[in-house]
């Protein structure tokens, strides 16, 4: 039975309403909504993948690839808005050349905007698989990405 | 009767109905972009607020009461109607000169009514790219403003759901699923969302570069057919009435236009009906399965295939006059007129969008040579004619051209709801008795709704007959047969409510009216033909005799029939 399967299983009157509790337990299984789980759930539910797709992009928990092996959380709370999270955001984009909640081609980087992640007194913060790296600047992304795109390369050596 | 008090005058409402129906009845114009006739409101866009009690409500949404008093003109009103449009041209790509829908969009109209004139917020433009994924439309996501009416029409009446809103806040666009383009989506090209969309965010994908390429090589013989619903249309563009029958001017224009044969494909209708009356004849007697379905909506066919794949073999396996007409001109005609048929270079002039995409389909090649090489539609059509100087009111009508454009009645109405059921019940009447049906009129098949059923007796046999348009209507009654109903032998389905005169290729802005005209018109051709049923018409019976031989023969098999297969989309 596949994870789609089990899921649906487990709510007594799969409809509408519960879309959004199935699309957060495939991707807590997952890791992500692949476009199979979306067309299977739509089956299941009785639903168009359009609109499917359509409620879980509204939404920002919800990614559509699986995530990289460095998982770039970007905190978007009001402190690091405020200290200018927002032009961070966008040059970490330009340097992955995705946007958030995407993954690169070569699976190594995904970015993810969180809201506040309680280290407002180090604004702006990211935090790359846990580590946090605090006031950063725009000009500080491509160094912090190398050090985690060489310690990939040297971990595969 | 209720009495309401707009702009301090005294205005009549019916109970429970909405205040901007009152508002509009009462000849006062108030715009709106979300607002979808006939389904319930949105309340999307707001730009249909009215004053009341100092607030703004929108009247789209609100229901009438007894002396309720408002001010659909008030300095409030026009300031926040003003706002919004402003709002809406902040992100938008001033690209009129260049847009399809210079002329005719309902935003440009808007800002110029509104006496938009500067620039008061500058937004960031869309970054979405254009989606020309699909043989038969295009979607330009920088030029929607999200008014949603492409998404309901889709859904609430075609029943697809093939774009839907996506992301939120200032991200949101319409998507389709994954935004993969409409391609891979379950989209069956009825174009439906292009006549709802107000702005040029949705247009066909246009094949009039071609043509006229096409008619500039001195080496292409370029043969056009035009379809039996564009003669009733296409006059509205020229200021005349909805309805007006332009088959002599019509055929007059294409020549100046520089297509050396004319032909009209009301002429192929009758040969549809010659086969597909006689499939079901078969049918009738065991030979295959029964209801049988038309198949000559080539937007209810890949529905069909999308939706409803366990019930292909009930779709008749006749292709529709268009690619008839296709085939017959590249075999019959090309030996007739001893011409190559690879110099053919052959148009046809539809009201519809998906026939963009049923030339494109392999069945639809015989030999390896299409049918058909570029199909427009009745807007592309206009703009031919506007690119040319033509008017269709100056201008001597004209016959379309020999072999294959005598028609009758029959095969003038295929372009309403209704008519190609009538007008197979007029021949197949006469294949099983040898006699002529005492009234030709079939009443119980016409009209604009939605389904019309009917028990029709041939020599003792009850047939059970259903027409319906627009695929929410269609799914409703495949569904009941789904469930078994089993009382039906023949049905008719077209992808676009009301059948072709309401195609996705036609006009934009058709009122109801309009429609309810071309249809009118349409009976009043038949009425008035010669030959009112296919089988009398003597150039179709020509056409077996020197060519096909026999309806459902080895030739008609090889060049009208087809197949249909399961498609895998998105859905
Ligand atoms: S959609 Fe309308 S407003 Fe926008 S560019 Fe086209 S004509 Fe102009
Ligand atoms: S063409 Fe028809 S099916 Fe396709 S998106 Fe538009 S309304 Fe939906
Ligand atoms: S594409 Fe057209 S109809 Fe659809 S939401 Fe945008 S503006 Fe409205
Ligand atoms: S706002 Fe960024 S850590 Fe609190
Ligand atoms: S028309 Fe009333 S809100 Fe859009």
């Amino acid at each position: 039975m596949s994870v789609v399967e089990n899921i649906i299983k487990q709510h007594s009157n799969p409809g509408r309403d519960s879309l959004i509790p199935i699309l957060q337990a495939v991707q807590e299984h997952e890791g992500f909504i692949s476009r199979e789980s979306v067309i299977e759930i739509g089956k299941a539910l009785d639903l168009p993948a359009s609109k499917i797709y359509g409620v879980a992009t509204f939404y920002n928990q919800f990614r559509f690839s699986p995530h990289g092996k460095w998982v770039v959380q970007v905190c978007r709370g009001t402190a690091c808005h405020v200290k200018g999270s927002a032009a961070l955001l966008s040059r970490i984009e330009r340097e992955l050349g995705i946007s958030a909640g995407g993954t690169t081609r070569d699976g190594l980087f995904s970015i993810e905007v969180v809201a506040c992640i309680g280290a407002c007194g180090l604004a702006p913060v990211i935090a790359v698989n846990g580590n946090f790296h605090a006031k950063v600047s725009p000009d500080d992304v491509p160094e912090i990405l190398r050090n985690y795109r060489n310690q990939t390369v040297e971990g595969t050596k | 009767m209720i009495k309401i008090e707009v702009n301090k005058r005294q205005v009549e409402a019916n109970k429970g109905e909405l205040l901007l129906t009152a508002i509009r009845r009462a000849g006062i114009k108030v715009p709106t972009l979300c607002h979808f006739e006939g389904l319930p409101p949105s309340g999307a866009c707001r730009l249909c607020v009215v004053e009341m009690d100092g607030r703004l409500i929108p009247s789209c949404a609100t229901t009438v009461a007894d002396g309720m008093k408002c001010q659909t003109h008030s300095s409030k009103a026009v300031r926040a109607r003003k706002t919004i449009i402003e709002l809406l041209l902040a992100d938008h790509p001033d690209d009129c000169l260049y847009c399809v829908r210079n002329g005719n969009c309902e935003l440009q109209t808007l800002a110029e009514e509104y006496g938009v004139r500067t620039r008061r917020y500058q937004g960031e433009k869309s970054t979405c790219h254009l989606d020309v994924s699909s043989p038969a439309l295009e979607r330009d996501p920088a030029k929607c403003i999200l008014c949603g009416k492409c998404v309901r029409v889709c859904e609430e009446v075609q029943n697809v759901s093939a774009i839907d809103f996506a992301g939120r806040g200032s991200k949101t666009r319409i998507e389709t699923a994954f935004n993969e383009g409409l391609n891979m989506s379950s989209c069956v090209f009825c174009g439906q969302c292009i006549k709802v969309c107000p702005t040029g965010a949705l247009r066909e994908k246009s094949s009039i570069k071609e043509v006229l390429e096409a008619i500039a090589d001195p080496d292409k013989v370029v043969v056009v057919q035009h379809a039996p619903a564009i003669s009733v249309s296409v006059g509205e563009a020229f200021g005349l009435k909805p309805g007006s029958e332009c088959s002599g001017p019509l055929n007059a224009v294409l020549r100046r236009i520089g297509f050396d044969k004319v032909f009209d494909t009301s002429f192929t209708a009758d040969l549809t009906i010659m086969e597909e009356g006689s499939e079901f004849l078969a049918r009738l007697k065991g030979k295959g399965k029964l209801p049988m379905i038309t198949s000559c909506s080539p937007g209810w066919v890949k529905f069909a295939e999308e939706f409803y794949p366990d019930m292909l073999d009930n779709l008749s396996s006749c292709k529709s006059p268009q690619q008839m007409m296709g085939a017959v001109i590249k075999n019959y005609y090309a030996e007739k007129a001893n011409i190559d048929p690879k110099k053919i270079f052959s148009v046809s002039i539809m009201p519809c969008i998906a026939k963009k995409f049923e030339v494109t389909r392999e069945e639809m090649l015989t030999d390896g040579v299409p049918d058909i090489d570029a199909v427009i539609t009745t807007r592309e059509l206009v703009r031919l004619m506007k690119m040319r100087g033509l008017d269709l009111n100056s201008i001597e009508p004209e016959p379309a051209d020999n072999p294959l454009s005598l028609k009758t009645g029959a095969g003038k109405i295929f372009a309403t709801s209704g008519g190609v059921m009538e007008a197979a019940l007029r021949s197949a009447y006469h294949l099983v008795t040898g006699k002529e049906l005492d009234s030709l009129d079939i009443k119980a098949v016409r009209g604009l709704e939605g389904r019309k059923e009917a028990k029709i007796n041939i020599e003792g046999t009850e047939i059970g007959v259903a027409v319906v348009s627009g695929l929410k209507n269609a799914s409703d009654l495949l569904d009941e047969i789904r469930a078994g109903r089993n009382d039906l032998h023949f049905i008719e389905i077209m992808a676009c409510p009301g059948g072709c005169i309401n195609g996705g290729g036609q006009p934009i802005g058709v009122t109801p009216e309009a429609v309810a005209g071309r249809m009118k018109s349409l009976y009043s051709i038949d009425k008035s033909e010669k030959y009112r049923a296919s089988h009398l018409n003597p150039d179709i019976q020509k056409l077996y005799k020197e060519y096909l031989g026999e309806p459902l023969g080895h030739k008609s098999h090889k060049l009208l029939h087809t197949h249909y297969t399961k498609r895998d989309v998105v859905k």
